[in-house]
């Protein structure tokens, strides 16, 4: 038993956070304010290869795992959750699958340029009708012919604006109960696809959230990723590893909050003497720092049990769980310990308050977790 | 990755195959011996010798100790094992083999002469003698540099005078290790400890505490009027027998925390086994959601909990400092047990508040971890000041 990162684990963590801690923090209350994305800050999340970070060597990644992209999305995540989101929707929504179900000829077009960040992936799941009951998609895809035909509309599609390819899982067969839906891997722009709303949110303001509006879209018959009728198979699969990386970014958003209210008890002085002097607070920073390390702990153990090959359904939903309830108590806490300042926007703790709300709700909401673990204990 | 190791290993969540196979030991031997007793020791507030006896057998009264006096020569990921499996049925025993190993036996290990080591450890480890701690005072509980037994020099003795409270295994020990003051200028650093046999002159035990839980395992209070002891039994360096007994305890928030986890996991067996056979409204109640968010919230804090637990134990078998991982185990880990056993107790209804089935037993072992070793209150304490001045 060895809790350790190994060595190349290891430098690339000392590399991210002193890039995250310099570059991603100091344009993150900017981003959020706009609620944009800042190509050049895409531009050196290219440069530095994390769009590739667990795609194999041979399509260009790095080849590094579960580990290191989660490791990725959570230092980013210190900085800015936005930032972190993009990351992990593209490796874990959209490399994942492509790996994972994929043939070698789908591999060989999408991979490489996704690897070096020239196409960001997303996913499309989720409808206005299906949220958490997934199964109950109805954007609907129609083979004539060599070509499927695309009419449905997609919801809250994270990375929606800057994807250059998505994961669709859309219905092919709707007389067979279990075999539904099929997933596609789709590029964008493509003829019959229009960008419809683009959200305004509460929190990662600067990850975009897209409506996706199929009407006729057409695109080829190899277009289909993994068998038909096996859509939800991969839906499920790909939003398990996918919660891994949720995982990471709320161990991160909750890191940001230890250090923030941290530094802020070090330093703000009442009744002469430091706040952090008081056991109110110490307590508050106590139990963000327990939270810190239990979420820590469930999560890379989760993306060892990926990387290890061994069944990690149950991991993940405990990990992203036990992180999401954690960084939502940590930055509620952080705005507590800053008191009137936690509450503007001068001090970067509202705004994790903001982002952290969202890790128990995409990707599975607390709720679905706790099913998905209690069904677990029965199996 | 956690804490800056030197030597950077390979990232491996599973136990070696050494200590699962000392894991089925331990499990075997709970699941026979002490499972289906553990209702009876609680309500007799006692615990047969013959079991301690049998766990000597086992080599799990001397843990800690090196293979030459006669122990095990496990570390605290072996101990955390073994704790978990017999807390699981029964926390009482745990606590019994805490105070012995991770308190009585561990205090000198790391402290004691050679000459002390090789007269005490082996009739501990084989179980001859049962061992105790003593530190907590009436007077002082978390502030324990304020106490006051006093120790004084006269001739070849010691000569102890004060009281202990809240001593586990106080009742049958036969060797206790006993803090006192041996220079009332110095606070914390004017305290010593000792070693004191049972049968020493002026050292008296009080009766059994009638507790809450932990019932079976015996706590009492010790009283020493001009207790004469020999000189040799200073245990460790004059005038550090507080700093010994602060890392005693540290390491001892290890062996508690895998206490609180196999609690806990005990409450979840048992509910999951009764929410599967228990029906309501045409269905086991399992299938009910707002059972299933119970038991999942229960099996969700386990795996963290003995992740953390692990992880301290890892970090202190590795001679690595481990006092912050141990209170964050402990914070977290006893804090879960309690929920966890609160809800095993929901999760039964009527029956969960009954004797008859042993989770309101547990609820009420669980909650002693939050108290002992160190309150929730001083860890809290302990992982904000190491936070805020670092």
């Amino acid at each position: 038993m060895d809790f350790t990162f190994d060595d190349d684990h290891r430098m690339l963590q000392e590399q991210i956070r002193e890039f995250a801690f310099r570059e991603v923090a100091k344009g993150a209350a900017a981003r959020d304010e706009e609620a944009s994305m800042s190509e050049e800050l895409l531009q050196q999340l290219r440069e530095l290869g994390l769009f590739g970070i667990a795609i194999p060597d041979e399509f260009g990644g790095a080849n590094m795992g579960t580990i290191a992209s989660t490791m990725v999305v959570e230092e980013i995540s210190k900085a800015c959750a936005g930032t972190g989101v993009l990351l992990s929707a593209h490796t874990s929504l959209c490399v994942d699958p492509i790996l994972r179900f994929g043939t070698a000829e789908q591999k060989k077009k999408y991979l490489p340029r996704m690897a070096t960040g020239e196409l960001i992936g997303c996913l499309s799941l989720t409808e206005p009708g299906s949220g958490s009951d997934a199964g109950a998609a109805t954007c609907r895809a129609e083979i004539k012919g060599d070509q499927w035909h695309i009419n449905g509309t997609k919801i809250f599609v994270t990375n929606g604006k800057e994807a250059g390819v998505m994961v669709l899982i859309a219905v092919t067969d709707p007389d067979e109960p279990k075999r539904r839906l099929s997933a596609f891997i789709v590029d964008k722009p493509v003829s019959g696809l229009r960008i419809g709303k683009l959200e305004k949110k509460l929190g990662i303001k600067c990850s975009s959230t897209a409506e996706f509006v199929f009407e006729d879209c057409v695109v080829p018959r190899d277009a289909l990723l993994g068998e038909r009728g096996r859509g939800m198979r991969v839906a499920l699969t790909t939003l398990d590893g996918g919660r891994i990386g949720i995982a990471g970014q709320a161990l991160g958003i909750a890191q940001a909050c230890l250090y923030e209210a941290g530094k802020y008890a070090k330093t703000r002085v009442q009744f002469n003497q430091p706040i952090g002097k008081f056991q109110a607070i110490q307590n508050k920073i106590a139990d963000i720092s327990v939270g810190v390390e239990a979420s820590r702990i469930l999560t890379y153990r989760a993306a060892w049990l990926k990387d290890s090959g061994k069944e990690y359904g149950q991991a993940a939903a405990m990990a992203k769980l036990m992180a999401s309830e954690t960084a939502s108590r940590a930055a509620n806490h952080a705005v507590q310990v800053f008191g009137g300042y936690g509450y503007i926007c001068d001090y970067p703790v509202e705004r994790f308050l903001r982002d952290a709300r969202i890790t128990e709700l995409y990707e599975g909401t607390s709720e679905i977790h706790r099913l998905v673990i209690a069904r677990g204990l029965n199996a | 990755m956690f804490f800056g190791r030197e030597d950077h290993g390979k990232m491996d969540f599973d136990l070696s195959e050494d200590l699962v196979a000392l894991q089925d030991v331990a499990r075997d031997f709970a699941d026979e011996h002490i499972a289906p007793h553990a209702r009876q020791w609680d309500r007799e507030a006692d615990i047969p010798r013959e079991v301690v006896r049998k766990l000597a057998e086992l080599g799990f009264l001397g843990v800690f100790t090196p293979t030459e006096y006669g122990g095990s020569g496990l570390g605290d990921l072996a101990g955390a094992v073994i704790m978990e499996e017999i807390a699981r049925h029964c926390g009482a025993t745990a606590l019994m083999l805490d105070a012995h190993n991770a308190l009585c036996s561990a205090h000198i290990i790391r402290a004691a002469s050679e000459a002390q080591k090789a007269k005490y450890l082996t009739r501990l480890a084989t179980g001859e003698c049962l061992g105790a701690w003593a530190l907590t005072e009436p007077g002082c509980g978390s502030d324990a540099a304020a106490l006051t037994t006093t120790a004084k020099l006269d001739g070849n003795h010691w000569v102890l005078n004060g009281a202990k409270q809240w001593i586990t295994n106080g009742h049958y020990a036969e060797i206790y290790v006993v803090m006192a003051r041996t220079d009332p200028t110095k606070g914390a650093k004017g305290i010593s400890a000792f070693i004191v046999e049972r049968n020493t002159p002026g050292f008296e035990r009080g009766p059994k505490e009638d507790k809450l839980g932990m019932r079976a395992s015996d706590t009492v209070g010790l009283m020493f009027d001009n207790c004469r002891i020999p000189k040799e039994n200073l245990c460790g360096r004059l005038g550090e027998g507080f700093v010994d007994a602060m890392k005693v305890l540290e390491r001892g928030r290890i062996t508690i925390s895998a206490l609180s986890v196999g609690l806990a996991r005990g409450a979840l067996e048992e509910s999951l086994s009764y929410a599967k056979q228990r029906a309501a409204f045409g269905k086991p109640i399992f299938d009910h959601q707002s059972i299933q968010f119970m038991l999942a919230d229960m099996a969700m804090e386990i795996d963290a909990g003995r992740l953390l637990t692990r992880k301290a134990a890892i970090l202190s078998d590795a001679k690595e400092p481990s006092n912050i991982d141990a209170s964050i185990a402990k914070l977290f880990t006893s804090e879960m047990a309690t929920r966890a056993c609160l809800n095993a107790i929901q999760i039964h209804g009527g029956n969960g508040y009954t004797k008859e089935v042993p989770v309101e037993r547990y609820m009420r072992d669980a909650k002693l971890c939050e108290i002992g070793e160190g309150s929730s209150q001083i860890q809290r304490m302990i992982i904000a000041r190491h936070y805020l001045e670092s």
